[in-house]
């Protein structure tokens, strides 16, 4: 694969992000282009059509659909309460009268001659759509959302649990080595984003869950301890619907991993700063990639920031990372891409790339395996 | 240019996770495949644009050939001399695939048939709904507003049956008033192929809310499919606009010299050819990164089935938690910590384009590889079966047995031919590996021919045969298909090293004895091109294929890795007490991995 490569996590100190925020249905946009908006403001809403009850009405009166309509005490377009009647027949004997009601508060959706059922469906569900970062609007959708932009520190994840959550960037432990313990975790913590070392236990997350923690950002995880802390194997690497707090982010993989020096000097020298962070993974079909934007306005006041990352592929001296055994996670450069195919251990023969570590050792790897650090 | 005039052919195929390009020259001999190149996908960010891959892709054939194929961004048409290409083709399954929901009125019956013409055309099925599937309304309406298909199938009701039910799931379709996964310009596409007395119902309730298509009935009497028509729509709605919606897609088709195939139905149309022309049963097997297809004929009936969360790179972690620890550990010639094969295989669900670098990383991935053609395998046979509700006149001997309408129809004892392809068994170091998974996973009995693809290029020459069927057939023989060489297996156990049958193997060489024990395997040579008259004689109860004690002649052809013989009965038992050595000394028979 000559023209092949990993392209890596992103991990900028000055990026331009811009965030779409589209509702899922057609609604209101709240705010105009050029307004400056924070993570929680609400920039759009929209009212989703609610959910639809069936009602077997001409089962329940023994009748045929056709004569549904004569038996219906409300029409399509007809608001009813809860428990409300919608249709009765009408017996000789009252004692035999039978009555329908409304299994739920709504309106009377449709009434169908052929199948008998009657639909209703209740009142709307208000959705609102927050800004998620502290930034500018800087396009409109009409009725659809908008476009927030930001300028400061991004980071991604390489996978993550859980939403959208926001709070101040708190470090805690001993460099990006270190291995935490729940009593490090005190009550003053509650609702920050918290960067936790290189391996987080469920009893850390336990711990974090009992305080309140918004985020907590890990180098790696244990798959077991993952499936605890969520309660079940995940088989997709499709997330950010668990309802948890807090969301988790791991940066480097699963297993004990310490955080990329690069990831955590930018994290550390952002401590104190408002963040916001967001989970949601999805590998497949459209990668999505866990997140950490810190908005920071003195960027955004001096328009610094990179808008586009220039995708330059490997080539000697291009800073890499081993992601995959042997070797997992250590740091190198770029030595010589050699043309011809590879015979490796698995008598396998690939494209390779030679790398040489930060101890001026040098091994063949899989091209395949190496990741090109991007900025 | 006139499609048999094709000097020079450029096809990709794009994948979920590697494009993978072909380049196909008109030789003397006729047809050849000639250079292969390949690049990441380029669907996802940060590039979200299919033609980058696809221009990767070919920028390694131009290398690997010295053809120049591309001017900057732009495909070289038509061919001069050692420039250019006569026609670009191109398969796809980046992106997810095409994702359907399907329905029908009773499950076992029309909305099994919409499955089956929704899977043969190419498709993941979501969601299979039907009025008797004992979900309350308000639960398939939210399911089809959450799901977010790329398009719907609706059937029911045999010609002039019922109309109730089908308008009532018309109804549901109309109240959950669903958006298509890509795109927002435009309304879900509706497919209708159910009864055609309720077609201007259902026009009345769908008419406006989606984009209504009405074809023929795929069930118009319940002894007869009808799939054909279905499966048309399907392939025109993809190409309009599931395709034209995906990153990338609307420049990729001004590119191509055909209509863009999905990646199954590219591979279901070769495995039909072959069975075809040869008048065989056959099970092909595509194992991906996100899915493992799996495709069959047998008696002229074509099934194919996808399951869509078994896979070895984005869906490796699924096979674990479909298949369970024990299952895969059961593959694995060595003692392996559990927490570390568990950080291993999410390593990989995360970061899905790396490959083995140990031999024990690619030990646990072809054992992870068995396990999920295991599983796709046992859902194929759930899916490949008898048209159900179909009165039949039985004998007095049947009416004795069970057998009922709904049986699978894959008969492991009929099978003639076993196909397999995808990056694990296309590119397994050593073709007996290949060999061996498959043998694990689909477990043959009697006398089997085993095949791979042999660089996976299946889908290419799918699609090559829309337009010119003979360059497809005869690089297919000639380039596609590696013959591994037979499986002669037993389907009774035998006790533990007792035999379970001896053979004569006639070749032109001489003539070869043997005895294999129970629970072993042996593998003698025979080169591809040559044949062997075998002779089986089977022990007392022990039945190789041609009933218990019975012996079994049969005239074989060889193959790259030769005749493999297999003692271990089926179903296939792996021993908890000495395990490790046991699938050791099976791997080592086939000379699996090197010592």
């Amino acid at each position: 694969m000559g023209h092949a490569y990993t392209p890596g996590l992103r991990v900028s100190e000055h990026a331009v992000v811009r965030k779409e925020r589209r509702l899922p249905i057609a609604g209101k946009v709240l705010v105009e282009c050029g307004a400056a908006v924070k993570a929680r403001d609400i920039v759009a809403r929209a009212e989703l059509p609610g959910d639809v009850a069936t009602v077997n009405v001409v089962n329940r009166l023994g009748i045929a659909a056709a004569e549904l309509p004569r038996f219906m005490l409300k029409s399509v377009g007809d608001p009813v309460a809860s428990a409300e009647p919608i249709a009765e027949n009408r017996p000789w004997i009252k004692r035999f009268r039978t009555v329908v009601k409304s299994p739920v508060a709504g309106t009377i959706e449709s009434v169908s001659r052929i199948t008998g059922q009657v639909l209703v469906r209740t009142a709307p569900r208000r959705v609102e759509l927050a800004a998620y970062i502290d930034g500018e609007v800087v396009e409109v959708f009409e009725n659809e959302g908008v476009m927030v932009q930001a300028a400061g520190a991004f980071v991604q994840g390489i996978f993550g649990v859980g939403g959208e959550t926001h709070g101040e960037l708190v470090v805690v432990g001993n460099g990006p080595a270190a291995v935490l313990n729940p009593g490090d975790l005190h009550q003053g913590l509650a609702d920050k984003i918290v960067v936790a070392g290189s391996l987080l236990t469920s009893a850390i997350y336990k711990r974090a869950a009992e305080i309140g923690i918004a985020a907590l950002i890990c180098g790696g995880i244990h798959d077991s301890d993952l499936r605890e802390l969520l309660g079940y194997d995940l088989g997709v690497a499709i997330t950010g619907h668990e309802k948890i707090k807090p969301i988790l982010i791991v940066t480097e993989g699963f297993g004990p991993m310490t955080i990329a020096k690069a990831t955590y000097q930018l994290l550390e020298s952002r401590a104190g700063q408002a963040a916001s962070a967001n989970g949601a993974t999805q590998i497949r079909a459209g990668v999505l990639r866990p997140e950490i934007i810190i908005p920071s306005p003195l960027a955004a006041a001096r328009g610094e920031g990179k808008a586009e990352r220039a995708v330059l592929g490997l080539r000697p001296g291009s800073p890499v990372r081993i992601i995959r055994e042997p070797g997992f996670g250590r740091l190198g450069a770029i030595k010589s891409l050699p043309e011809g195919l590879v015979r490796i251990e698995t008598e396998a023969k690939v494209r390779v790339a030679e790398v040489e570590f930060q101890d001026g050792s040098v091994a063949v790897v899989p091209r395949a395996n190496v990741e090109a650090i991007e900025s | 240019m006139n499609p048999s005039d094709l000097k020079v052919v450029a096809a990709t195929d794009c994948g979920s996770t590697t494009t993978k390009a072909i380049l196909i020259e008109k030789k003397p001999e006729g047809y050849r495949q000639t250079f292969r190149g390949e690049a990441p996908t380029t669907v996802e960010a940060p590039f979200e644009d299919v033609t980058r891959g696809v221009l990767n892709s070919l920028a390694e054939l131009e290398e690997l050939s010295g053809r120049r194929i591309l001017d900057g961004e732009r495909i070289i048409t038509p061919s001069n001399g050692n420039e250019g290409v006569d026609i670009y083709i191109s398969t796809s399954s980046a992106g997810g695939g095409l994702q359907m929901m399907v329905a029908g009125v009773v499950k076992q019956m029309t909305a099994e048939s919409a499955q089956r013409a929704a899977l043969g055309a190419g498709a993941i099925v979501m969601d299979v709904l039907a009025s008797n599937d004992r979900r309350p309304p308000h639960e398939k309406i939210e399911l089809i507003r959450r799901l977010r298909p790329d398009m719907f199938l609706m059937s029911g009701g045999t010609d002039g049956g019922t109309v109730t039910h089908v308008v009532e799931m018309a109804e549901f379709l109309a109240a959950a008033n669903p958006r298509p996964r890509l795109g927002t310009g435009y309304n879900l596409p509706v497919i209708y192929a159910g009864n055609t007395s309720a077609r201007e119902a259902v026009q009345e309730r769908l008419g406006k809310k989606t984009e209504l298509r009405l074809t023929e009935n795929l069930r118009p009497v319940l002894e007869r499919e009808n799939l054909g028509p279905a499966r048309g729509e399907i392939h025109e709605i993809f190409l309009k606009h599931v395709m034209a919606q995906a990153p990338g897609y609307r420049k990729l088709m001004t590119w191509v010299g055909a209509p863009i195939m999905p990646t199954p139905a590219a591979v279901g149309w070769i495995i039909q050819t072959i069975a075809g022309n040869q008048g065989i049963n056959v099970i092909g097997v595509d194992i991906g990164g996100a899915t493992t297809d799996v495709f069959s004929v047998f008696g002229e009936v074509f099934n194919r089935t996808v399951s869509a969360n078994l896979g070895l790179s984005y869906s490796i972690s699924n096979v674990l938690a479909e298949a369970g620890l024990a299952n895969i550990l059961r593959w694995v010639p060595f003692d392996v910590d559990e927490t570390h094969l568990r950080d291993t295989i999410k390593n990989k669900m995360i970061r899905p384009t790396t490959i083995p670098h140990t031999l024990e990383e690619l030990k646990i991935e072809q054992a992870i590889a068995r396990e999920a053609l295991r599983l796709a395998f046992i859902q194929h046979k759930s899916l490949a079966v008898g048209l159900k509700g179909v009165q039949r006149t039985r004998t007095i001997s049947e009416s004795f047995d069970e057998s009922m309408s709904g049986q699978t129809i894959i008969n492991m004892a009929t099978l003639d031919l076993l196909v397999g392809s995808g990056g694990v068994l296309s590119h397994a170091p050593r073709r007996s590996q290949s060999m061996l998974m498959m043998v694990d996973a689909f477990q043959p009995v009697g006398v089997t021919r085993l095949a791979v693809d042999s660089i996976f290029m299946m889908p290419h020459l799918g699609v090559l045969a829309q337009i010119n069927q003979k360059a497809a057939e005869e690089v297919f023989f000639h380039d596609c298909i590696i013959e591994l060489g037979p499986c002669v297996a037993s389907i009774t156990p035998g006790k533990r090293g007792n035999p379970v049958f001896t053979y004569e193997m006639e070749t032109d060489e001489g003539v070869k004895r043997g005895t294999i024990p129970a629970g072993e395997m042996l593998l003698e040579p025979l080169a591809l091109g040559k044949t062997a008259k075998l002779r089986l004689s089977p022990a007392r109860g022990i039945d190789v294929g041609a009933g218990k004690g019975r012996p079994l002649e049969a005239t074989v052809s060889g193959g790259v890795v030769g005749i493999l013989f297999d003692g271990r009965g089926r179903p296939l038992a792996v021993p908890e007490k000495n395990r490790s050595e046991t699938v050791e000394r099976w791997a080592r028979a086939v000379d699996a991995y090197p010592s």
